[in-house]
């Protein structure tokens, strides 16, 4: 329920805000149409605080939540791969609920990505295209996907954990209430209900996370987490429309810069990595490395501990506070193995460590350790590994 | 002018050591710290009030919430230079998850009355979940930038941020009122007070604020008031030990090489 109040003074802001073209102004009073789909961005822009949205608590009627619904996150006109991955599992999850996929895409020129969505398992995709909508704001995308979500009502709702979702999916679930857990490493159905995984102290326990009497669930997961599978289907397009304003947005974007290196492949859409840590000993330690990676096509990784010492860019660090990995082979050299490490690549499909310190704990979650200095050891291995890829 | 730092008090996680025997998680003895995201943001709040102060005075006021012995952390900011500490504590409030700790946040900081830019780290090292900053800046109904690494500019009611995305950063100005949450540069480290601010910390205004002192309904709070509910918590599965080759490397790195072309891994 949308409801102004009399100290309404007709400033008519609300209505230059409303993205879906809801609200006119008539007698210096605010006019709520049907159109409005309580997204609740009037409520933030009105300077007298006459708009109030009361939501029913859900806990009555869940049954009409349906559905299981994914931010298909854009980077520019193209879709990030965590958007396959997130439908994928959202396939898996429907179908143990017998409910559809919904993928949601905000941008400009996003509609075609639609066919893409459909051959990883989404029936309807959602698509509101309009200028404000890119780049991503969270102004701009925050209202139009809790509009999505008050019209609709998903039963369950998935975001990337990436930089943009965390920004986005703490916003939507406070304005709607709702419970989000982040990075979860485990989505399943238990009794109709979202069981949600996740680690807890930095790694070192699990906890498994449900979210009884509030709709949807929400829960944001990191690239690499799921697989993306192909189930492929015609998925209808259902195009959104909406209005936004320059003025609703109130972050003004001044610049935009990229500094993930050109033609330094990225660690999370790599299929082999190899990573150095401390025991690297130097910035040109990691040339060894980078020889084998690119010896078997991989890219270059790092521990916290190499990026900090400006050994290696930022943008190759696993681990906690860098990037998740799960490639088919990871193999890490000079790296001790800290929890914040290990959460960031422990299921990758092989791991192989090669350390001088035989108790170091990387050697516990390795299918093959190597004791030695990665100096000795890396030449031998890529000897080794052109010997055997010549056959 | 007023600035508000939201902080917690964590275990440091990278001292958590877990029972070989159990799997389960010692937290005996594992010491509790300002969360460092936090104390960075402390400290760009504390910068920014230092660059400005000839121009605009500026108020720090720190609020946490957390149990009574989270003050230690609060004495830590005001130490550090904050200039009021509010701790949210109540038994009512146990339990909350990160909906429920937006919502007690919020009410303290409407409380206040005026703010004009709210601190918060990205995240905290316990929960690593980064969402109670946003879900803060929604109840507040302001603008919210994250991921802010570095404060640019400040002039004429406008500050510029940097904020690091995916693959870089964006520059990005906001009107005020407006919300940041900080991430810590790869070379932050937290820095201790000295005895002297330590001394003089306990001589700030401190308040305990309860869920009286916030009003309203009390099933809001707290572990009542959270959507999110742990149903189970427990060791993550062990990965099996692998071949570790101490001795004999060439024959060792021969062997593994062999079983990643058995396995077909490349």
């Amino acid at each position: 329920m949308i409801t102004v109040s009399e100290k309404c003074i007709g400033c008519s802001i609300c209505a230059k805000t409303c993205p879906f073209g809801a609200i006119t102004v008539m007698d210096k009073k605010a006019i709520i149409s049907e159109a409005c789909v309580l997204c609740g961005a009037c409520v933030q822009v009105c300077p007298v605080k006459a708009i109030t949205i009361e939501r029913k608590a859900v806990s009555a009627d869940l049954s009409s939540f349906r559905d299981v619904w994914v931010f298909a996150e854009c980077e520019g006109e193209k879709l990030k791969g965590v958007a396959l991955e997130l439908t994928t599992k959202a396939r898996e999850l429907a179908d143990a609920l017998n409910q559809k996929v919904c993928a949601v895409l905000l941008g400009t020129n996003v509609k075609s990505n639609a066919e893409m969505l459909g051959r990883y398992g989404a029936d309807v995709v959602y698509v509101a295209e309009h200028k404000m909508l890119e780049p991503y704001t969270t102004d701009g995308y925050a209202p139009v996907i809790v509009g999505l979500i008050s019209k609709y009502k998903p039963n369950i709702m998935l975001f990337p954990a990436t930089k943009v979702g965390r920004d986005l999916a703490p916003r939507v679930a406070a304005s709607l209430g709702l419970g989000l857990t982040a990075d979860c490493t485990g989505l399943s159905i238990k009794d109709g209900l979202l069981l949600q995984t996740r680690p807890a102290f930095g790694g070192n326990v699990m906890a498994d996370i449900l979210c009884p009497n509030t709709r949807p669930q929400m829960a944001t997961v990191r690239p690499n987490v799921f697989k993306k599978v192909e189930n492929p289907r015609k998925a209808e397009v259902v195009e959104v429309a909406v209005d936004l304003k320059e003025h609703t947005i109130r972050t003004v974007i001044k610049e935009i810069v990229k500094t993930a290196t050109p033609g330094m492949k990225k660690i999370d859409e790599a299929d082999i990595i190899v990573s150095g840590g401390r025991g690297i000993g130097s910035k040109e330690g990691f040339k060894l490395l980078e020889e084998l990676a690119e010896l078997l096509g991989g890219a270059v990784g790092a521990s916290r501990v190499a990026v900090d010492l400006g050994w290696i860019p930022k943008s190759a660090q696993v681990g906690q506070s860098g990037i998740t990995v799960a490639p088919k082979l990871y193999i890490a050299c000079g790296i001790s193995g800290t929890i914040q490490h290990l959460v960031g690549m422990k299921d990758s499909k092989v791991i192989i460590a090669i350390n001088k310190d035989p108790e170091a704990p990387i050697f516990n979650v390795a299918d093959y350790g190597i004791v030695g200095d990665y100096q000795k050891v890396v030449p031998l291995l890529i000897e080794e590994l052109k010997r055997a890829m010549k056959k | 002018m007023e600035f508000v730092v939201l902080v917690k008090q964590v275990p440091d996680t990278t001292e958590v050591k877990v029972d070989p025997k159990t799997g389960t998680l010692i937290r005996d003895g594992v010491p509790s710290i300002l969360n460092p995201f936090d104390q960075f943001a402390l400290e760009e709040a504390l910068r920014l009030r230092e660059k400005i102060k000839d121009r605009i005075p500026v108020n720090v006021t720190v609020i946490s919430m957390g149990p009574p012995q989270a003050k230690t952390a609060i004495m830590k900011c005001l130490a550090l230079g904050a200039d009021k500490g509010i701790l949210l504590s109540d038994r009512t409030f146990a339990g909350a998850d990160t909906w429920a700790t937006s919502l007690t946040l919020a009410e303290a900081v409407k409380k206040l009355g005026k703010f004009d830019i709210v601190f918060c780290g990205q995240q905290a090292i316990d929960g690593d979940t980064a969402q109670v900053g946003p879900e803060v800046a929604q109840l507040l109904g302001i603008p919210q930038v994250t991921y802010v690494d570095s404060i640019l500019g400040f002039e004429n009611n406008k500050i510029t941020v940097r904020s690091l995305t995916d693959d870089g950063y964006r520059v990005v100005e906001v009107k005020l009122p407006m919300l940041l949450t900080c991430s810590t540069p790869s070379s932050f480290e937290p820095s201790n007070p000295s005895m002297a601010a330590i001394l003089k910390a306990n001589k700030k205004p401190f308040e305990i604020w309860t869920a009286e002192t916030l009003g309203g309904d009390k099933s809001k709070f707290g572990l009542s008031g959270s959507p999110t509910q742990v149903s189970r918590v427990y060791s993550p599965p062990v990965r099996g030990k692998g071949v570790v080759y101490k001795e004999n490397i060439e024959e060792g790195i021969k062997k593994v090489v062999e079983a990643l072309m058995d396995k077909k891994v490349i």
